[in-house]
């Protein structure tokens, strides 16, 4: 079976040591989570974990999405392929000010990538790059000969082509959990 | 799971009452029907302490020896009563010691309610005396688990952890409570959980799948069921045998499974598994339509799974979805509770006889009896066998009796060859392989069956990973009656390394104590036997005994059990010798 990398989306209530239980489901099978990302969904009180895992056989990745699911406080459990969803990083890069200045390399590097200045500060400036991982990755290393002081990206966050809608399969479920 | 004998709640849930959080734990054990709980106490937890002191003619607590001792008690108190088992500890290594017992009834999906104390609130994080943070060691291992900070929390997660430890697939909950919640108060009123929205432990069954089912079924021509566990925990047995008895098909047990239908009913063919019949395991690979209900294909059962029963249509009947193609890819999956599956099937299901199918098994039969189980269970030498008692056993309690076992050579001969007449009577540690399970399980069972007589069929290596619990038999008077089956080998590792490490004996010889004199201690009736004609006569006395009773009996030291699929061969490479 082929190895691919998948995202999971997995709903639930924002309830402390859930993260932990969800978790759990990965490092059991020694799955190495790539990125994850926490936020409340379009449903008051629902948040949204997404998680990305590289290189696994869908047999598995299914698996998880099951394990995950039958927790008793995990609303609903997703995986998708890259295919099946809209995905963004956000990185952001602290340079030195003078590789900034007006004219310098470090200014036509960030218009080329269509990244933009977040923030001047005294002696640093901030840049913003959303994208895809190649994408942020490519600023990364554009910008590096020039110095980075410092570097942060984001997890994925992801939306998923199917047209159901969370608030749908809640009332299912809430339907189905009275039965 | 039935919740019916759980039900005795508070009469007027709506009036409230201030008391602290520790008499609010008591209350809520009450109200959910609980009248006996298995513990042992220490700082974090004393304040419930104090409050079962109060109110000890209503909640009976066993004092165990050893933390671990209490969640098998409740396991085995679970499993023998159909409620759910209670046990609880104080914080830290009390905690801890929980854990293996945690582990056990989640993978055995055995309802358990673990309460433990924790040092207050503002302690949390600062490395307090006897502090642990137990919800995060119990995660991978329970259903569900919360910590209560604040009294009037209470009622609500104690609420919710019994409706989660005995709906669905049933499993262990963690309640860790700090001890200013205990002392806390708060006005308390209680209502049982009747649902949780993102919950579902009973599945719509889906009757699309029923039919697809029942056209497979109708038109097999060698069904076969294998069944486990599933069919106790949602009490279905009638259902089991009303289905299997109309269409004719032989069925198997697994290891949990055992005792969920008669042992000499003519269509129980006998038990899958490694150390399981000759004919169960090869007839994985003859059938063409493998019905499995309340079972998940453990590797134990499967052997190697490229070469289980591939030929065979698969119909799985399991609650758990998360259990559905895990292991064995299914053509039809009926996700949700095997009796409300097996009745709503059966309409459907054409009355059937597959009498030459049958006779295969019976073949098969034949071939284990004249190859393993004659020698076993007729030696012909001096020394005796595990198989010869347990087949003398079952002449003293004609089947009557619940068998609890520990884990070992001793429990998979007594799984092969002890017979059963009623349901609930076979506990054991399948999924975990807990030494040290029996002992204080079969205490548990005995207090959770108190009219049936619960035998505790034990190997000499088991029986000292626990046998501190004979302190509770001391103290709380429990008539369990202990077979224990001596080799003087931790026998199980002692067959491997026999067959598969050269009989390099790693660790494995016993330099045991005298077990006769630690009941004596305990004040415990016992005896011990080597030679085949007292072996009748003890067992009699031991079971006629009013009251505990330890029985020795020394076995061959070397025997192995047999048959027996290595690990990692297929089901069809079954050895007989």
């Amino acid at each position: 079976m082929s190895k691919e990398n998948f995202t999971f989306a997995v709903f639930s209530e924002n309830k402390a040591g859930l993260l932990q239980r969800v978790v759990s489901g990965f490092t059991r099978r020694k799955i190495n989570i790539e990125s994850l990302t926490v936020s409340e969904s379009e449903v008051p009180g629902i948040h949204r974990y997404t998680i990305v895992v590289e290189g696994l056989d869908e047999a598995l990745v299914k698996k998880v999405c099951t394990a995950l699911e039958k927790q008793v406080d995990v609303q609903k459990a997703f995986y998708y392929r890259e295919s099946d969803i809209i995905y963004r990083e956000i990185a952001m890069y602290k340079v030195r000010a003078e590789s900034m200045k007006e004219g310098s390399p470090g200014l036509a590097i960030v218009d080329k990538h269509h990244a933009r200045i977040l923030s001047v500060e005294e002696g640093f400036t901030v840049i913003q790059k959303t994208g895809r991982r190649e994408a942020t990755q490519a600023l990364f290393v554009e910008l590096e000969p020039h110095g980075i002081l410092e570097f942060v990206r984001s997890g994925r966050i992801a939306i998923s082509r199917p047209m159901k809608q969370l608030k749908t399969y809640l009332d299912e479920l809430a339907l189905a959990s009275t039965h | 799971m039935s919740t019916t004998s759980q039900q005795k709640t508070e009469a007027n849930p709506t009036t409230t009452e201030r008391i602290t959080g520790s008499e609010a734990v008591v209350r809520c054990l009450i109200a959910e029907g609980v009248d006996l709980l298995f513990g042992y106490p220490g700082g974090a937890i004393m304040p419930v302490y104090d409050e079962l002191y109060k109110y000890k003619d209503e909640l009976h607590h066993v004092l165990v020896r050893h933390e671990q001792g209490a969640t098998h008690a409740a396991q085995g108190y679970a499993r023998a009563s159909g409620r759910v088992g209670v046990a609880i500890a104080t914080s830290g290594p009390g905690a801890t010691n929980l854990i293996t017992g945690v582990a056990d009834a989640m993978i055995d999906s055995t309802p358990m309610v673990c309460i433990t104390g924790q040092v207050p609130k503002d302690l949390l994080g600062s490395d307090a005396f006897q502090e642990c943070d137990i919800i995060g060691v119990s995660i991978p291992v329970s259903k569900w688990g919360f910590q209560i900070t604040e009294a009037s929390e209470i009622p609500a997660v104690f609420a919710k952890a019994f409706y989660v430890a005995k709906s669905g697939r049933p499993g262990p909950v963690v309640i860790d409570i700090t001890k200013n919640a205990q002392f806390g108060e708060f006005d308390f009123s209680y209502e049982p959980c009747t649902n949780i929205s993102t919950y579902v432990p009973r599945p719509i069954l889906k009757k699309e799948k029923l039919q697809e089912a029942a056209d497979l079924i109708n038109n097999a021509e060698k069904p076969y069921v294998l069944f486990g566990q599933g069919v106790i925990l949602s009490e279905a047995e009638a259902e089991l045998k009303a289905l299997v008895e109309k269409a004719g098909i032989p069925s198997a047990w697994t290891i949990m499974g055992l005792s969920a239908m008669d042992t000499d009913h003519p269509l129980n063919v006998g038990m899958l598994g490694m150390h399981g019949n000759y004919g169960p395991n090869v007839m994985i690979n003859q059938c063409d339509v493998m019905i499995a209900i309340g079972m998940r294909f453990d590797d134990r059962v499967t052997g190697n799974l490229s070469k289980f029963g591939k030929q065979a249509k698969v119909i799985h009947i399991e609650i758990d979805r998360s259990e559905i193609d895990k292991n064995v890819k299914t053509d039809v999956a009926i996700h949700g509770d095997a009796k409300e599956a097996m009745a709503s099937l059966l309409p459907l299901i054409k009355e059937q006889q597959h009498e030459s199918w049958l006779q295969e098994f019976r073949d098969c039969d034949q071939k284990e009896y004249e190859i393993v189980i004659k020698d076993e269970c007729e030696p012909t030498d001096s020394t005796l066998t595990m198989g010869e008692t347990i087949k003398k056993l079952n002449e003293v309690t004609g089947g009557n009796a619940i068998i609890v076992t520990d884990v070992g050579q001793h429990q998979m001969v007594a799984c092969r060859y002890a017979e059963f007449r009623q349901s609930k009577s076979n506990i054991t540690s399948g999924g975990l392989g807990t030494m040290g399970f029996g002992l204080p399980a079969a205490i548990g069972a005995k207090l959770g069956a108190p009219e049936r007589d619960v035998i505790c069929v034990v190997g000499d290596g088991g029986i000292q990973m626990t046998i501190e619990e004979l302190g509770v038999i001391l103290q709380t008077d429990v008539h369990v009656k202990i077979l224990l089956l001596n080799n003087e080998f931790l026998g199980m590792v002692r067959q491997w390394q026999q067959l598969f490490f050269d009989k390099r004996y790693s660790a494995t010889e016993m330099v045991n104590p005298n077990f006769q004199l630690i009941a004596k201690a305990y004040d415990i009736e016992s005896n011990k036997v080597s030679e085949r004609e007292n072996l009748s006569d003890s067992l009699k006395k031991m079971i006629e005994h009013d009251g505990a009773y330890l029985l020795e009996v020394m076995v061959g030291k070397e025997n192995n059990v047999f048959p027996m699929v290595p690990a990692g061969a297929a089901v069809a490479d079954i050895r007989l010798e």
